[in-house]
């Protein structure tokens, strides 16, 4: 019986800039259902923290409650980490993230956690413009209790006990971007090819970061007639543009034909490039990205990649003009500067 | 790359490595595990029927199987597998009434076997229950060949070679001991069916031509010469000082030997550097352990002989050189000879085959080497009814090499008595099956032991130097045993992939500790290998290659570091990979 991994690894296992191997970011054993992917998506969490060179400790995990709230179990072993209580997480995260800026935040939720019981904090969070990374893993069902429809299954999708889903689903992306999100992107846990430079542009943005995973249940979701199902998704994926992200300091190395790529810096001078755009598709204006999602749903397509992005922007400390120290590094003649600040205040409000 | 054929019984067995590295591929995960569960006799007798003498063996095989370990690659040391043998040796229970006998109704068919080692037993052993009628010729008083002549007491006990070799000889062997056979054209005229010659390489090496060799033959011994004495209590005593050449495991038994006949400053003295040495690291480290010095880069110049008696030799230093083939000279470094006292000198620089006693009638065709024409796997001479084997066949190797050697001579010897044809051989008995109990529960012990290797324990030196026959090593107790066989990775129990029942969910590829696995495109090997998670550059082991799957990848898994640890397996939603037990068996002539 397995319930802990083996400490052994491949003698070749490479290390990034830090000198970590990929092992280094790794957590305990999941105790999901085999094949589940969620799984998937940790393991893309790790690839895209290892390339990035990404300290452990200036991680925090926050995440809410169900399966997908279970992960942060599963990485970043060496990071911080807080589970909430259910759809609380944005409060919990917002909190973290004002006491300590220089954390990189990674929230992971599910359709449960994000779209019913946690909507309310979800578009406070994406409102106030929070800088975090804001991952939903969904697969359309509440697996941790035995596969009810979720509020993001799609109208005509069965469950799997044959039951047709009778009302419109959420669509998570759309609605970022309507509240003012300024990075959405949506993905399959079964395509890391492209998720892991999702995750790395998400990490390397400045301002709030959703990127929804479709993440099949491979036990109560994973039917014939589910549109969250590995085969389904597979079969009605259609990419915005295949993703290229290239680190702050590396050279663009790959060429395109003008007119099929688009490279957008990143606050941290990182790029991202997007090749062989999709027709009248530009990711940095709002109108046209929500266009091509409502294009892909009237197709039943399910539309992947980068959907929106908007560099230009201030997140939640920028905009309330809070310290550019973390609360805990303020030292005593920072916080009491004293009766002579203390007077000009006052005058002030005379 | 096309998909792995994993038909081929080949694919699985190689993936087990050390039952691959060894010459008679004993099942070696298999014996390992029922030594776990302590069931010694059972593992005693996979050992037996593969290798003949567990109890020789597990004290003093040369171990191919363990530089071959995975545990190896994973970590520093592999499992003590041959000790581990001698654990099933030491603590089985009754094991003759388990083995094959020998039918009281003749088959009618006569067998000459000359020589009494290894190579001609197990002939003996894989013939008998098929109703030959047997004869064994050997010079010694006793059957065992070199194991007995060669191998000092205190790493193999009397009673331990005894008991194996009698397992045999009870077959109904007619054995002929004391009985040199000076003439192959005697027995050939005897009207025997076929002849086996199992006679070793039994001529020692000598340094002739190296001035005062005549003047000091008294004092200057043949190392296997000189063993096989001791072995027959016909030597009991050796000088003080005393020199013994050569770098190989019979100069490791020459110096620890003499240590326990009065030598007391015993040193090896070779040609060769130290690192490039044939010895088992394990026997030069035992050597050392009794404080005998290993001098390297000497070359032996002179005996040197005073008042008519050996005084000592006379060495020049060299240096080892390699020209762009790695080709080794050694060179005189110019520094002065160097002269060491010497008593007595053993001189155990290497065997040879030697056949003084096979008339040119006889037919058989020999090589420039001196060793009879054969080919592997059929061990026939050019006189179709003379086959060899052991170190007689293909010059000098190990034990087990001859044990395996005469199993498949025993094949052909059966098949030429039968009238068939020899080169259609059988194929080798082969199971998989799965070893799924549960969820998360196998049939094996998947967890991964980090324990690092345990030592053998010894006895005192002080009391093994006193007496020749005290074995040194004590061998494992049951619970050390118990804890080694943890160790092992059951490499046996092999991942079984199905192409048709895979979602591709990368559930198998997030989860490999070792991260063997990776889907991807498919590509020539030399380019595939490159593009693996973590690239394969152990080219001497196979990459498993699935069909392709539905959305045009492959999964390719790179048998190198596989820790059999089944997560694989067990976080696959739709069984695609499970854990099989793969048993292979070199069929013997009476299976």
């Amino acid at each position: 019986m397995t319930y802990l991994k083996p400490k052994f690894h491949h003698p070749d296992l490479p290390k990034n800039k830090l000198g970590y191997t990929r092992k280094y970011y790794e957590g305990s054993l999941s105790t999901l259902c085999a094949g589940c992917g969620h799984d998937s998506i940790s393991a893309a969490i790790v690839e895209a923290c290892f390339e990035l060179n990404i300290e452990p400790h200036k991680v925090a995990k926050m995440s809410g409650i169900g399966c997908s709230s279970k992960t942060p179990a599963y990485f970043l072993s060496n990071s911080h980490g807080f589970n909430s209580v259910h759809g609380r997480m944005p409060s919990v995260a917002t909190g973290a993230n004002l006491a300590n800026r220089d954390l990189l935040y990674l929230g992971v939720s599910g359709d449960g956690d994000s779209a019913s019981i946690g909507m309310g904090q979800f578009v406070h969070v994406i409102r106030r413009n929070l800088n975090m990374v804001y991952i939903v893993m969904n697969n359309g069902c509440y697996g941790l209790t035995k596969g009810q429809d979720s509020a993001t299954a799609d109208v005509g999708s069965k469950n799997k006990s044959g039951n047709i889903n009778q009302f419109e689903g959420i669509d998570l992306c759309g609605l970022a971007i309507e509240l003012g999100a300024t990075f959405v992107a949506q993905s399959f846990s079964g395509d890391k090819a492209q998720l892991v430079p999702l995750l790395q542009a998400a990490m390397s943005h400045e301002g709030f970061a959703l990127v929804n995973v479709l993440s099949p249940c491979v036990t109560f979701n994973n039917n014939t007639g589910s549109t969250k199902s590995y085969d389904y998704v597979r079969e009605h994926l259609e990419a915005t543009a295949s993703v290229d992200f290239v680190p702050y300091a590396e050279e663009i190395t790959t060429q395109y034909e003008e007119g099929e790529t688009k490279s957008i810096q990143l606050h941290d001078g990182s790029w991202l490039e997007l090749h062989k755009l999709a027709q009248g598709w530009n990711p940095e204006d709002k109108i046209s990205a929500i266009n091509a999602l409502q294009n892909a749903r009237k197709h039943h397509e399910i539309l992947t990649g980068l959907i929106y992005l908007d560099t230009d922007n201030k997140e939640l400390h920028d905009l309330m003009n809070t310290t550019d120290v973390p609360l805990n590094k303020l030292t005593q003649d920072v916080l009491c500067p004293g009766l002579e600040v203390l007077e000009s205040i006052n005058a002030d409000l005379r | 790359m096309e998909p792995t054929n994993v038909n081929d019984p080949e694919y699985y067995h190689k993936v087990v490595d050390c039952q691959h590295a060894c010459p008679a591929h004993t099942p070696v995960p298999e014996y390992i595990r029922l030594i776990a569960a302590e069931k010694y006799t059972e593992a005693y007798m996979i050992n037996w029927e593969s290798n003949v003498f567990p109890g020789v063996l597990g004290r003093t095989c040369d171990r191919p199987c363990e530089p071959a370990c995975r545990r190896g690659r994973v970590e520093e040391e592999p499992v003590a597998i041959c000790r581990l043998k001698r654990v099933a040796a030491d603590f089985k229970g009754e094991v003759k009434a388990l083995m094959p006998k020998a039918p009281q109704q003749k088959n009618g068919q006569k067998i000459a076997v000359i020589g009494g080692g290894p190579a001609a037993l197990t002939v003996c052993r894989d013939l008998a229950p098929l109703g030959y009628e047997i004869h064994l010729y050997d010079e010694q008083s006793k059957g065992g060949g070199m194991m007995r002549s060669q191998i000092p007491s205190f790493r193999l006990p009397a009673e331990v070679l005894d008991e194996e070799v009698n397992y045999i000889l009870d077959m109904g062997i007619d054995a002929h001991f004391n009985t040199y056979v000076s003439s192959l054209q005697q027995i050939l005229d005897k009207s025997y069916d076929a002849v086996f010659v199992g006679t070793g390489a039994p001529r020692g090496k000598d340094l002739k031509d190296l001035p005062g060799r005549q003047e000091g033959a008294a004092n200057i011994h043949i190392g296997i010469e000189w063993l096989a004495s001791v072995a027959f209590e016909h030597t009991h005593k050796i000088g003080k000082k005393v020199i013994v050449l050569g770098g190989g495991n019979t100069a490791m038994d020459c110096c620890r030997t003499s240590r326990r006949l009065g030598g007391e400053d015993v040193k090896v003295i070779v040609r060769s550097p130290f690192s490039e040495m044939k010895a088992s690291p394990w026997e030069i480290e035992d050597a050392l352990h009794e404080d005998i010095p290993i001098l390297d880069n000497h070359v032996p110049k002179q005996f040197v002989i005073k008042d008519g008696k050996l005084a000592g030799m006379l060495f020049e230093k060299v240096k080892a050189v390699y020209d762009d083939q790695g080709k080794r000279t050694l060179v005189s470094t110019g520094e002065a000879d160097v002269f060491y006292e010497a008593d007595d000198v053993l001189v155990a620089i290497g065997q040879e085959n030697s056949f003084p006693w096979i008339e040119a009638s006889c037919g058989i065709n020999f090589n420039k080497w001196g060793v009879p024409e054969l080919k592997e796997p059929i061990f026939q001479s050019s006189n179709e009814k003379v086959f060899f084997g052991g170190d007689a066949s293909l010059g000098p190797k190990n034990v087990i090499t001859a044990v395996a050697q005469g199993h498949q001579a025993a094949i052909s010897i059966h098949l030429f008595c039968q009238g068939k044809p020899l080169t259609e051989r059988p194929a080798p008995g082969t199971n998989l099956v799965s070893t799924k109990m549960g969820i998360h529960e196998w049939s094996y012990e998947n967890d991964v032991a980090t324990d690092i290797r345990y030592i053998v324990p010894q006895a005192d030196k002080a009391l093994t130097l006193k007496d020749r026959k005290k074995e040194v090593e004590l061998g494992f107790d049951v619970k050390t045993a118990f804890k080694e066989a943890q160790r092992c990775l059951n490499c046996d129990v092999q991942t079984v992939f199905t192409a048709s029942k895979c979602i591709e969910c990368d559930a198998c590829m997030d989860i490999c500790p070792t991260n063997c696995i990776t889907f991807t495109h498919n590509g020539e090997e030399s380019e595939l290998r490159t593009r693996l998670f973590v690239p394969a550059k152990n080219l001497s082991q196979d990459l498993l290659v699935s069909p392709t799957l539905a959305t045009g990848k492959v999964m390719v898994k790179d048998e190198d570091v596989c820790l059999h640890c089944g997560l694989c397996a067990e976080r696959c939603p739709t069984a695609a990979w499970d854990m099989q037990q793969f048993f292979y068996n070199v069929t013997k002539a009476y299976q």
